[in-house]
């Protein structure tokens, strides 16, 4: 173990022609087998190019690729955190659909190719902080949810967004345990959904996203707990009401509809003022709003934030 | 001899292997820790392992009992002493991980743990109450105490037990199927217990609990 020292040791980070090859390896036969089977579509391990790349965590470093796809809570796969990794195999991304329904002119449902090809693919640096106090800094690949949502016209009454994920017990087998009430349903107020930080995500480190990271398309919220951003996504409902998450369902005192990271507001059983970044030793303050308070801190103006925690 | 007193070269024997075989948790920890080979939180991972651990080797120490009641076996009890200890070992590599790996000594974050976290406020007791248990396992402790007082005082170990377990069901974030596979195991040897002190007072003819016992098997 590399517990003496904070900072990671470069000895632990997978160089960068080590996990190129191994990725271009993948690709390969990713690559060969998909071509064999589904011609002209992307699957998990497959490479990804994006425009640009942003980095929205500074100089922090990024999590090994290890990491961030073999310590997850995906509780469709289990409730281990090595559970998704072990199990997400089973997951079938092709084919897959995405249904926008509710308070919108124009309902659609769209394939995964067509939102592949929706928006230009930026690359997107975000620290991920967890409801349990851990983190990591994933680059991400998507487009802002903000384009899906011009696309599809939501009425004045639309003033919230629901997502739900895939319910499928003979590919999802954790959903074979009540554990949470199924499908995963989360959600986000209107200006949250319609933020730029918003990003609809289709990959990680340079490739298709892992089954196990949400595949083939997810949400991800950088200034909230990693539990709002909704993962192997088949519907996106807009709705006037607040709708109710399945996290808020299981635990409502624990587990509010905003979910902003923050350091002053506990979870019931245990502190959120610090985080262990994942490869590291010594925790590390946690920031209001995930450090994104610059950006987002004003959608909650005036709001108690303890109340609305 | 019989099954049930088990001939003292065949205890050893069982001693020798039970000794082992409560070290390989530790060992397979330390294993992984020298390859890094404990997954993504390494930390995370050590304090499950020894708090699960803590937990296994104390419930398993409580069968020593109902085993005598039910089968008339004697010879758990004479392992039950290491198996107690080991359950300590356990917890204390558990507590000092909390300790140094977890908190790194930050002891106003520790303390409001213990106030605030009810998980925390139930768990460090349930620690804290093995260790007159443990202070007192020699056989010369057990002559000093008396052994009326010695079994007194080492009924503390139901509320380690029972704080142990309620440790874990208030931490698990929604998952309680280990925190309640405990918890039944638990009420087991305790309903067998209590069966058998009832059915004891009923009809003090039929008790195969009560032994002209010696300390010196404990």
């Amino acid at each position: 173990m590399n517990f003496s020292t904070p900072k990671i040791k470069s000895s632990e980070i997978t160089p960068r022609d080590i996990y190129q090859a191994r990725r271009q390896f993948m690709q390969l036969t990713a690559g060969v087998a998909a071509a064999a089977l589904w011609p002209g579509q992307l699957l998990a391990g497959e490479k990804l190019t994006a425009a640009k790349s942003l980095n929205f965590a500074e100089k922090e470093e990024l999590t090994p690729y290890d990491k961030v796809t073999q310590y997850n809570n995906f509780y469709e796969f289990g409730t281990g955190k090595d559970d998704p990794a072990a199990y997400a195999g089973s997951l079938k991304t092709r084919p897959w659909t995405i249904t926008v329904e509710g308070e919108v002119r124009k309902p659609v449902t769209f394939d995964i190719d067509q939102i592949l090809k929706m928006a230009p693919l930026e690359e997107r640096i975000y620290r991920l902080r967890c409801v349990e106090a851990w983190s990591m800094v994933v680059p991400w690949i998507g487009f802002p949810l903000a384009e899906l949502i011009k696309r599809v016209e939501p009425t004045g009454k639309a003033k919230f967004v629901e997502f739900i994920s895939l319910h499928d017990p003979a590919q999802m087998p954790g959903q074979r345990s009540p554990v949470l009430n199924w499908p995963y349903r989360e959600g986000l107020r209107m200006d949250e959904a319609m933020h730029p930080l918003t990003l609809l995500t289709v990959g990680l480190y340079g490739e298709v996203l892992p089954n196990q990271n949400g595949a083939p398309v997810r949400i991800v919220v950088p200034w909230k707990y990693g539990f709002k951003s909704a993962k192997s996504i088949v519907k996106i409902r807009f709705v006037e009401t607040q709708p109710v998450s399945s996290w808020t369902e299981a635990g409502p005192n624990e587990y509010g509809f905003y979910s902003n990271v923050n350091p002053d507001v506990e979870h019931l059983r245990w502190s959120q003022a610090k985080e262990r970044r994942i490869g590291d030793f010594l925790k590390r303050p946690t920031l209001p709003f995930n450090g994104y308070a610059e950006q987002v801190a004003h959608l909650y103006a005036g709001m108690d934030l303890k109340k609305y925690f | 001899m019989t099954d049930k007193n088990l001939h003292t070269k065949r205890l050893a024997w069982i001693k020798t292997g039970v000794f082992f075989l409560a070290l390989l948790p530790l060992i397979k920890l330390v294993i992984g820790a020298c390859l890094d080979a404990l997954g993504a939180n390494p930390i995370e991972k050590i304090t499950r392992t020894t708090g699960y651990w803590t937990l296994t080797l104390l419930l398993v120490s409580l069968t020593a009992t109902p085993l005598r009641l039910l089968f008339k076996w004697n010879w758990p009890i004479r392992i039950r002493r290491m198996l107690g200890l080991f359950a300590f070992f356990y917890g204390s590599l558990h507590f000092l991980t909390y300790l140094v790996l977890d908190q790194f000594f930050d002891w106003s974050a520790i303390a409001a743990d213990i106030v605030k976290r009810p998980y925390i406020t139930v768990g460090f007791p349930a620690f804290v109450l093995m260790i007159p248990l443990a202070l007192t396992s020699t056989d010369r402790m057990i002559k000093r105490l008396g052994g009326k007082r010695w079994r007194w005082l080492h009924r503390l170990v139901y509320l380690s037990a029972i704080g142990g377990v309620v440790h874990y069901a208030w931490l698990v974030k929604k998952d309680l199927t280990n925190p309640l596979i405990f918890a039944v195991l638990l009420a087991v040897l305790f309903g067998i217990r209590i069966l058998y002190r009832f059915i004891g007072s009923m009809k003090p003819v039929f008790t195969p609990v009560k032994r002209k016992t010696s300390h010196t098997d404990r």
